[in-house]
């Protein structure tokens, strides 16, 4: 056979151009991530099944941190809110706060409550940075008969009359159970009665009755 | 295999003076780096969605003074849970706590369906009493309890300082500090 046999090809693809691909879709969800706001107390929550996506419109946040101190911040959509509530916290406990003290928390958003009424106008006479300083001991709430939470709250539901108003706790998993207390007791004394508690989603352990439920409901109970 | 060829200026000539005698190849192979560029994005698609804190919800009931108006639990459909110090739970059934035996978390969704499925699921009804030595997260898993094992009836109370003192008193004769 003299034919000559058929011209050999190159087997060898130009894989510069699915590169450039790659790159393009990376820098893509590189830029699409939203970070989370540096959050100013640093708060492990637990872990749970329920799927239900934290709200953050009208939130009034209650952190508890792991040596059980209590925080109280209003989520950063609604500066007329704060404004409205740290006016009437000012008459209702006499504090006479001026009005820069009282912008330092309404216009700040990442402010946060985190000191008993007597020391409350001292610290917002300071600028951020030294406020970041300071050493909170957080709100006090253990005790039942100082529990300024139940103030903050109904300051709170003085300002949001009207608008549904979201009461989000973000506790932290070492704190002790005194602290969540006072704050429910706070809630109870206020008429709150429904809230939610900040979690990290995990999957249904499998063959639990829950499982059950959501394959027999095909996963639309999914959530609750 | 993918390739940049990127040899194009070494190889024509040879001048003088040129000392290598065997022409290395510059021949870089781009798959790697491809797959590299794809883990990331997947990486980077699953941080993007999973980003959301879930929330638990929580209702509660309404504190009422007059006995009468409170709800009436039959005492052979309740289980008392509390929840101790060291991720320690104590449980009872009915309305005795000297009969408290110990548990932890991984046992204690046994306990609650054993019973679950003992009982009419009309009067089914779990009690949680957190003493002061338990934790946040104690409160969130035993709350997480619940809703994996399907209870709809369920009510968190405060501990009694009688119940607290045999709390107190199995912890410490189990050995627990």
């Amino acid at each position: 056979m003299g034919r000559a046999k058929l011209p050999r090809k190159s087997t060898n693809i130009d894989m510069t151009a699915m590169c450039d691909v790659a790159f393009l879709l990376l820098s893509f969800f590189i830029l699409a991530t939203k970070f989370k706001p540096p959050e100013a107390l640093k708060v492990d929550t637990p872990n749970s099944v329920f799927t239900k996506i934290a709200v953050d419109k009208n939130v009034v946040l209650i952190t508890i941190d792991k040596d059980g101190k209590v925080f109280f911040s209003v989520s950063d959509a609604n500066p007329n809110e704060k404004a409205e509530i740290i006016d009437a916290i000012s008459t209702a406990k006499n504090l006479s706060l001026t009005d820069k003290e009282k912008a330092s928390f309404s216009k700040n958003p990442t402010a946060y409550i985190g000191l008993p009424f007597r020391q409350l106008k001292q610290y917002l006479d300071l600028d951020q940075d030294e406020q970041k300083r300071v050493a909170l001991t957080g709100i006090p709430v253990k005790d039942s008969t100082d529990n300024e939470m139940v103030d903050w709250i109904r300051a709170a539901v003085g300002a949001f009359q009207g608008t549904k108003m979201n009461i989000l706790v973000k506790g932290d998993n070492a704190s002790k159970y005194p602290s969540f207390q006072g704050v429910i007791i706070a809630f109870k004394k206020n008429d709150q009665m429904k809230f939610q508690m900040v979690t990290n989603p995990v999957a249904v352990p499998a063959g639990s009755e829950l499982w059950k439920v959501n394959m027999a409901s095909g996963t639309k109970g999914a959530s609750s | 295999m993918a390739e940049m060829d990127t040899s194009s200026g070494g190889g024509h000539k040879k001048g003088p003076g040129v000392k290598k005698g065997k022409k290395l190849s510059t021949r870089v192979d781009l798959t790697p780096m491809v797959d590299l560029g794809f883990l990331l994005i997947t990486f980077f698609i699953f941080t993007t969605t999973m980003s959301q804190p879930t929330a638990m919800p929580l209702y509660l009931p309404k504190d009422v003074q007059k006995p009468e108006d409170q709800n009436k639990v039959k005492e052979s459909a309740v289980i008392t849970l509390l929840l101790g110090k060291n991720d320690q739970v104590y449980y009872y059934e009915g309305i005795d706590p000297t009969k408290m035996m110990s548990s932890n978390f991984k046992a204690i969704r046994d306990v609650v369906l054993d019973k679950k499925r003992r009982t009419d699921p009309k009067d089914f009804v779990v009690v949680i009493k957190p003493t002061q030595d338990a934790t946040y997260k104690n409160t969130v898993d035993i709350l997480d309890e619940m809703k994996i094992d399907d209870i709809h009836r369920f009510a968190m109370v405060d501990i009694t300082p009688d119940e607290y003192k045999l709390v107190q008193a199995t912890e410490v004769a189990n050995g627990i500090k």
